[in-house]
């Protein structure tokens, strides 16, 4: 610990710290633009010049180390010289047109200039002028507002992980550019706009929409990835204009992904349902609510009266909160069926009934840094959690070794130091070898249900991982979206359990939606031999509650689903949006509030409870789910519908005791691994990052960018040489009776004998099981 | 090129820059008596620190105790770099060296990678003298040839590994830290210090870092011994150093003469003023070394501490000689429109401010000036200096104050008259490098 008097105030700081960390410790500001507490430092705008005892000249407090003793003064006359000297230069090229600029009530470098800026230029020359660049359609541009500070470079080589930007010629002549004829493509590139402290980078969709002085500020959760962000919604007229992420250390520290910040846009999409709607005859008409939910009420009535209360079944999204799911399953038991899931795209669902708890993540979050050995299990970690894997990004420049089995190497920007490229059906018996490999390592016994099912002979790849997870000291085996929705998700955890088991770590679920784990806890899974979410569309039901689900996109087998639920009966879909999929197979569609326009909770992959109030007023007759859904339980008559507000809904749905608990271990399932291979070739599907939750797949911006390009097949060289196409070739897609017509490419990061094909997207939803066997025909 | 001197002596232009020439002029010797006496490092650096020997790249700092802050026992790489990313307008001598005498670099440095401890070593070559880059790969090749650079030199377990480089002809990567980050691929742009490249250098691990004139001077001061090294100079300024004389003198060149030598010997030597003209100014030591009269010039001897004293800085040695037929203000705006082009743009004070300097010099140049304007150019320079990464804002600044405080009237002449105090047709003839007899 080191001594620092600051501005006459002491302070102890730990070894190491800079001046500016003395300062932010007791709360001396110091005016700063390149400094960032995340980003390393540059020390390049120089604002941070403070006057240190016995330093000849000033001294930049960002990367000046404190030294036992040091007097620093940032408010004294040398200090300030500096600092208005420096801020007089960063304002000589700057335009001066503050009222034109989008930054404008929000610019660090104007609220900086008020205090530090002369009131008039002593520059008379002429002002550097810097062409405006292309970043793609997420991130506007005006070069010229431009003060070089770096941020953006930064920002996206070591937190984004690849260099997109850079400061390319010298002196007056640099620019900040992505490389020719590129843009940038990250999936957390919105923060830039943040980062930037003038108005240089702007938010394309929001730009000129309106002034920050004008929006409210209110505090929400996003309701896409498992992580949880926590965002701050800026809105307008009760139109959502803007979302910024809410610093949280412990969550999103104070980054958003593209997704969280970008997907408000589909908000206000024309696909929004604003009324009930009524089909008769075929025909859709416009209704009113009590209209709408006596059909529903009867509808169920007479169903359950006719086929019984089993014929009923409920479907929902796991991005709905706790309030809907847990009202939704309450709505399905008191009619008297257990049939309701929120697991769309899972496939295998042998583990129910021998959870330990609700999966999650194992861990809390921000333990993350703190590892040193990670597997990570079937998984497209970089979209599926930008941000969780930016925390892994950043572990591993501290030594965090990572391991990965997938049939697909993304590019995860991060160092894999074993990396398993192999089919979905190979997944087991090389986690089996892993389990082999670590027993020998140990020397001690796999678990006995696992006995016979162990190899004699382990493959180097395995023995590599085994050795990686032997040798750490805190370590963790992740499993991810393609491993739960797999055809052999069981096996693939009870083997991830074993091998957490075997080195002392941690056995997690990365999760795949907002309310992954919360589902569970609100019990919208089948408890009492009901159906799950694939035994309802394989045996169809009379009567389907759908709750934000799209029949075509947010189902394992879409083609099964379309068929399924466009046959049956009764469909009663509550939806925020209308969709063509929606509208062919349901028969009443119910306005229900996306997440911004109701209150709401969603339990993130850490088992975090996070609760977020309305931002805005519901759209046109729009009514928030949970509401709708009491009010069909008060129309049946059904006991217990009688909560007055959300938090009465969540508190029921939370309440200590009564909600299953965390827990990732599968209790005496049997290990039955029947491990014969596909014939053909094998599906490995995706979930475009931009495509997993109808409002994301609305969001018109982030549509355009290249991660949500027209999705092509994939298929290694070898792959294709053995189908017999080239690349870039037109070709048939087959699954069961489905089938579709996509371009394929060669794509060597895809497994041996695989075809990589994204799931949720209109040009595949004709496509079955987002696994299995798939054949490919040369158009 | 005077053959005169340590570093010049004997060496007969482009004929005698071979390893069989060089060791007729006693080369590798210092090396040769290093490895067969197996002297310590620490006696070698202890040599040094006793000759007095300064940075030959400007700064002056003493090459013992630079080399003395290299941690002994580092556990992994150690680096040497050499500085011949000569890029300062009026100094030549780098190139020279290199050019005409390129083992005594390589003797030099191979002797401070045996003192520090360094296996590898570059020397970073400015990139508009390619010919001399290739000079320096052949000597390099020879000496490998002779088993004095690479494994096991001399049959010893010495080893040193060193290789050329070259840069783009970026004049910030002769400052040392942006040179390091040339050599790793990245744009050549100055590092905050701390940390010193004694401590984090090339690719993080430390490096140490020196000019190739000084490097050159190492295998002399072994063979003769610090004492006798610092007996050629004065006290605090030993040995000899090559000054690169230019401007309006009769032969412009490189010069090697004793530290402490009058200037006015200097001039002599370089065949005093063209045409016999007065003297107006000279910059003694670079161009960002601050200008001084030409009749304080005449009273001071070339060394470190006589120039300092007269308000400049004996720099890397160049000495830029003017005659009355230059116009100080045109001379300070090309200087100017270099330090504008060269700043590498990271840090805001010099990016922004010396596009400032050379625009105002440049509009009182063209008859534009106001009367504030010498006032706004020593404040500008004054929020520069001290206020950036590296010295390059500092250098940028120094010659417009002392152009100002030195020669300030006609700067006002300037600005009051809209024209030059010294009329076009006598800068014309100041210009011709033919004078007529």
């Amino acid at each position: 610990m080191l001594e620092i008097e600051i501005d006459g105030k002491q302070v102890t700081v730990e070894d190491g710290s800079t001046i500016m960390d003395a300062a932010t410790k007791i709360g001396a500001f110091v005016p700063h633009f390149c400094y960032h507490k995340k980003l390393s430092i540059a020390a390049s705008c120089r604002m941070c010049l403070v006057q240190v005892e016995k330093a000849p000249k000033p001294l930049p407090a960002c990367a000046t180390p404190v030294t036992n003793g040091m007097k620093v003064w940032t408010r004294s006359e040398q200090a300030v010289k500096a600092q208005k000297g420096v801020m007089e230069f960063l304002l000589i090229n700057h335009p001066l047109d503050c009222p034109i600029c989008d930054q404008g009530g929000e610019c660090q470098l104007q609220d900086l200039a008020v205090g530090y800026g002369g009131s008039q230029s002593r520059y008379e020359e002429e002002k550097r002028v810097v062409f405006n660049k292309n970043l793609g359609p997420l991130v506007s541009t005006d070069m010229t507002r431009c003060i070089n500070c770096t941020r953006c470079v930064r920002f996206t080589t070591e937190i984004a992980g690849q260099m997109e930007l850079g400061q390319a010629f010298r002196g007056e002549h640099a620019e900040i550019m992505p490389f020719v004829e590129k843009t940038v493509d990250s999936e957390l590139s919105g923060n830039i706009i943040d980062l930037c402290p003038v108005g240089a980078l702007t938010s394309k969709p929001f730009r000129f929409s309106a002034r920050t002085w004008e929006l409210a500020r209110r505090r929400s959760v996003s309701p896409h990835d498992s992580l949880g962000s926590n965002l701050i919604v800026q809105v307008k007229h009760d139109v959502v204009k803007r979302v910024l992420p809410f610093e949280n250390e412990d969550i999103n520290e104070c980054w958003l992904s593209d997704k969280d910040r970008f997907s408000y846009e589909g908000l206000n999409s024309e696909d929004r349902l604003t009324v009930p709607m009524l089909k008769q005859d075929g025909v859709w008409k416009e209704t009113d609510w009590q209209t709408a939910l006596e059909f529903a009420a009867n509808g169920l009535r007479k169903t359950a009266k006719q086929n019984g209360p089993d014929s009923i079944g409920a479907l929902a999204s796991p991005h709905a909160t706790i309030e809907e799911l847990y009202l939704l399953q309450k709505f399905t038991r008191a009619i008297g069926s257990d049939s309701v899931d929120f697991r769309l795209r899972q496939s295998d669902f042998r583990a129910d009934g021998f959870r330990e708890g609700a999966p999650w993540l194992g861990m809390p979050i921000s333990e993350v840094a703190s590892l040193n050995r990670l597997f990570v299990i079937g998984s497209f970690l970089r979209k599926d959690s930008p941000l969780l894997a930016q925390r892994v990004r950043q572990a591993a420049k501290r030594g965090l070794h990572v391991s990965a089995i997938n049939a697909s190497a993304e590019e995860w920007l991060l160092p894999v130091k074993n990396r398993v490229l192999t089919a979905p059906s190979a997944i087991v018996p090389v986690l089996l070898q892993v389990v082999a490999a670590l027993a020998a390592e140990k020397g001690v016994n796999a678990a006995e249900h696992l006995g016979a099912a162990i190899p004699a002979t382990v493959s180097d790849e395995a023995r590599a991982i085994a050795q990686s997870l032997a040798s750490g000291r805190k370590v963790a085996v992740w499993v991810g979206n393609l491993a739960v929705q797999s055809e052999y998700a069981s096996e693939i955890q009870q083997l991830a359990e074993e091998i957490a088991r075997l080195t002392g770590g941690v056995f997690g679920v990365i999760g795949e939606a907002a309310n992954s784990v919360g589902g569970y806890l609100a019990k919208a899974v089948p408890l009492v031999g009901g159906l799950n979410a694939r035994q309802m569309l394989e045996q169809p039901r009379k009567a389907y509650l759908l709750l934000n689900a799209e029949p075509d996109l947010d189902f394992a087998n879409p083609a099964l689903a379309q068929t399924v639920l466009g046959a049956a009966p009764l469909v009663i879909a509550l939806s925020a949006f209308k969709s063509p999929s929606l509208l062919a197979a349901a028969d009443v569609l119910l306005p229900i509030a996306p997440f911004t326009e109701t209150s709401g909770t969603f339990v993130n992959c850490e088992g975090r409870a996070q609760n977020f109030n309305a931002v805005a007023r519901p759209l046109g007759d729009t009514r928030p789910g949970w509401k709708v859904l009491r009010v069909l339980g008060n129309l049946l008559e059904f006991e217990g519908f009688d909560q007055n507000d959300s938090e009465a809904v969540a508190a029921e749905a939370l309440a200590e005791g009564s909600r299953p608990d965390l827990g990732n271990r599968l209790y005496g399932l049997e290990f039955k691994f029947a491990g014969q291979t596909a014939a053909g070739f094998e599906r490995v599907s995706d979930v475009s990052i931009y495509a997993a939750d109808p409002l994301v797949r609305r969001a018109t911006s982030l549509q355009k960018t290249r991660d949500a390009k027209a999705p092509v097949a994939c298929a290694s060289t070898a792959t294709l040489a053995a189908i017999g196409v080239a690349s870039g070739a037109r070709v048939r897609l087959k699954q069961g009776q489905g089938a579709a017509e996509v371009l394929i490419v060669a794509d060597d990061s895809v497994a041996a004998n695989c075809v990589r094909v994204a799931a949720a997207n209109a040009a595949t939803a004709a496509l079955g099981a987002m696994c299995g066997e798939i054949s490919v025909e040369r158009v | 090129m005077s053959g005169s001197g340590l570093i010049l002596a004997g060496v007969d232009g482009d004929r005698t820059w071979g390893l069989q020439d060089y060791v007729a002029r006693g080369g590798y010797s210092a090396l040769r008596k290093i490895i067969s006496e197996k002297i310590p490092p620490e006696t070698i650096i202890a040599e040094l620190k006793a000759s007095s020997l300064r940075g030959r790249g400007g700064a002056g700092f003493p090459t013992g105790l630079k080399w003395s802050f290299m941690p002994r026992s580092f556990p992994g790489a150690k680096y040497l770099a050499c500085n011949s990313d000569e890029g300062e307008p009026g100094t030549f001598k780098d190139r020279d060296i290199l050019r005409y005498n390129p083992h005594t670099v390589i003797e030099g440095m191979t002797i401070a990678a045996y003192a520090m401890g360094c296996e590898r070593g570059y020397n970073y070559i400015h990139g508009e003298i390619f010919d001399v880059y290739e000079r320096f790969e052949a000597a390099l090749a020879e000496a490998r040839a002779a088993g004095l650079l690479g494994q096991s030199i001399l049959g010893s377990d010495f080893s040193f590994e060193l290789f050329a480089h070259h840069g783009y002809g970026a004049y910030i990567c002769g400052e040392e830290t942006a040179l390091l980050e040339s050599i790793e691929g990245k744009k050549g742009q100055p590092r905050f210090k701390p940390p010193f490249p004694a401590s984090y250098g090339l690719y993080g691990k430390p490096t140490t870092i020196n000019n190739t004139e000084t490097f050159a001077s190492v295998p002399f001061i072994i063979n003769m011994g610090g004492e006798a090294f610092l007996n050629l100079g004065k006290p605090n300024n030993g040995g000899t150093k090559l000054f690169s004389v230019s401007g309006h003198v009769n032969r412009p060149g490189n010069y090697e003469i004793a530290m402490g030598t009058p200037f006015a010997e200097l001039l002599e030597m370089a065949g005093g003023m063209r045409g016999g003209r007065k003297l107006k100014a000279v910059i003694p030591g670079g161009s960002s070394a601050p200008v001084l009269p030409g009749n304080v010039m005449m009273d001071c001897t070339m060394d470190y501490d006589s120039i300092s004293k007269a308000g400049s800085m004996l720099g890397s040695g160049a000495v830029i000689v003017m005659d009355e037929t230059t116009c100080m203000v045109k001379a300070l705006e090309r200087l100017s429109y270099f330090y504008f082009e060269e700043s590498c743009g990271q840090c805001t004070p010099c990016r922004e401010g010396t596009g400032w300097l050379y625009r105002v010099v440049h509009r009182i140049e063209n008859g534009l000036g106001r009367k504030e304007d010498l006032d706004l150019l020593n404040s500008v320079t004054g929020n520069i200096m001290g206020r950036t990464i590296c010295a390059l804002g500092d250098a940028a600044s120094m010659p417009v104050q002392s152009f100002i405080k030195h020669f300030g009237s006609e700067f006002e002449y300037h600005i009051e008259n809209k024209k030059c105090l010294v009329p076009p047709e006598v800068q014309y003839e100041g210009s011709q490098i033919y004078v007529r007899p």
